[in-house]
């Protein structure tokens, strides 16, 4: 084991900004970036549903 | 044998990629969770402190990842360009154009990370060097390859257009690769290569490895998810799409 307290593995033996400043922006992206994602994808299928809602509607109109 | 060739065939098409997509998405997450915690517990519990960088040079536990990642996606990016181009695959075009904003995240990691790397060990967060300005290069030919089909709005076109953005680019990975060799760079050669042992503790290199596979994982569970998304809206017109579960209901 590395640390002997909690407070020293956060200080990243004065180091501290420089690493978690490195996985805080890897973190941060890597949530960021699947729910960007996952919000096209529905995106995409709401649009769906209302084209083919659309047209039903016009096809049983005409 | 011929069975299993025409079995692959199947999987281009996008009517059979998208489901198949959306069952192997959940699985490529348990890798990256998988992967991620063994990696992260080896890089902060298990390898030692550095001899001459401290703690601070944790950071090559995303660091090499990353970089390693923009590089690989950018030549599978250009592979599936490339086919696309070459056969009028439907579905490669697609691949290249979901894959493309997770290569530029990774690049801009591989930048980022370094900066933060730099500074405490260099005493500066960027300069000009042949490693740095490659990978710079990188990340603004994946901008480049998204501003350009974006640019464009007939998808098959904007495709093709991306295509040759794409293999022309293609000629600066081995540049970045070979960067620290051919010219004298401040960025440190390769530690891992393919030719001789790794020049670093073991625990390390594990911690590192580990790592390299949760981000290839994550790559592959977030770009399967934004091809999936990528599907619906260039195929909305096509019959397959409105027989759809998640559409019907």
């Amino acid at each position: 084991m590395n640390w002997n307290s909690a407070s020293e593995f956060f200080a990243m033996g004065g180091h501290a900004l420089y690493v978690w400043g490195s996985f805080g922006a890897c973190a941060a992206l890597m949530i960021i970036e699947p729910i960007l994602a996952r919000k096209r994808r529905s995106k995409a299928l709401t649009e769906l549903k209302r084209e083919i809602a659309a047209r039903k509607d016009y096809e049983t109109e005409t | 044998m011929s069975n299993r060739l025409v079995n692959w065939f199947k999987f281009a098409s996008p009517q059979t990629f998208y489901p198949l997509a959306g069952k192997l998405i959940p699985w490529f997450w348990a890798l990256t969770a998988a992967f991620g915690l063994a990696g992260l517990y080896i890089g902060f519990f298990v390898a030692p402190t550095d001899a001459q960088q401290g703690e601070g040079y944790r950071i090559i536990f995303i660091h090499v990842p990353a970089s390693w990642m923009s590089m690989f996606i950018y030549l599978v990016m250009a592979f599936w360009a490339a086919l696309g181009l070459g056969f009028n695959t439907r579905l490669s075009g697609m691949m290249a154009s979901a894959l493309a904003p997770t290569g530029a995240l990774m690049a801009f990691l591989s930048l980022w990370t370094g900066a933060l790397w730099g500074k405490p060990m260099w005493g500066t967060w960027w300069v000009w060097d042949a490693r740095l300005t490659s990978e710079l290069i990188l990340f603004f030919l994946y901008l480049g390859f998204i501003a350009l089909q974006s640019a464009i709005d007939d998808p098959r076109r904007a495709d093709k257009a991306g295509a040759v953005l794409a293999l022309v680019g293609v000629v600066n990975i081995p540049i970045i690769y070979f960067s620290v060799k051919w010219w004298n760079t401040l960025h440190q050669g390769a530690s891992v290569s393919l030719t001789k042992s790794p020049s670093m503790a073991q625990t390390m290199l594990w911690g590192m490895l580990l790592m390299a596979l949760a981000f290839w994982m994550y790559s592959i569970a977030v770009s399967l998810t934004r091809v999936r998304a990528i599907i619906l809206e260039r195929e909305r017109h096509a019959g397959w799409v409105e027989e759809l579960g998640e559409i019907r209901s």
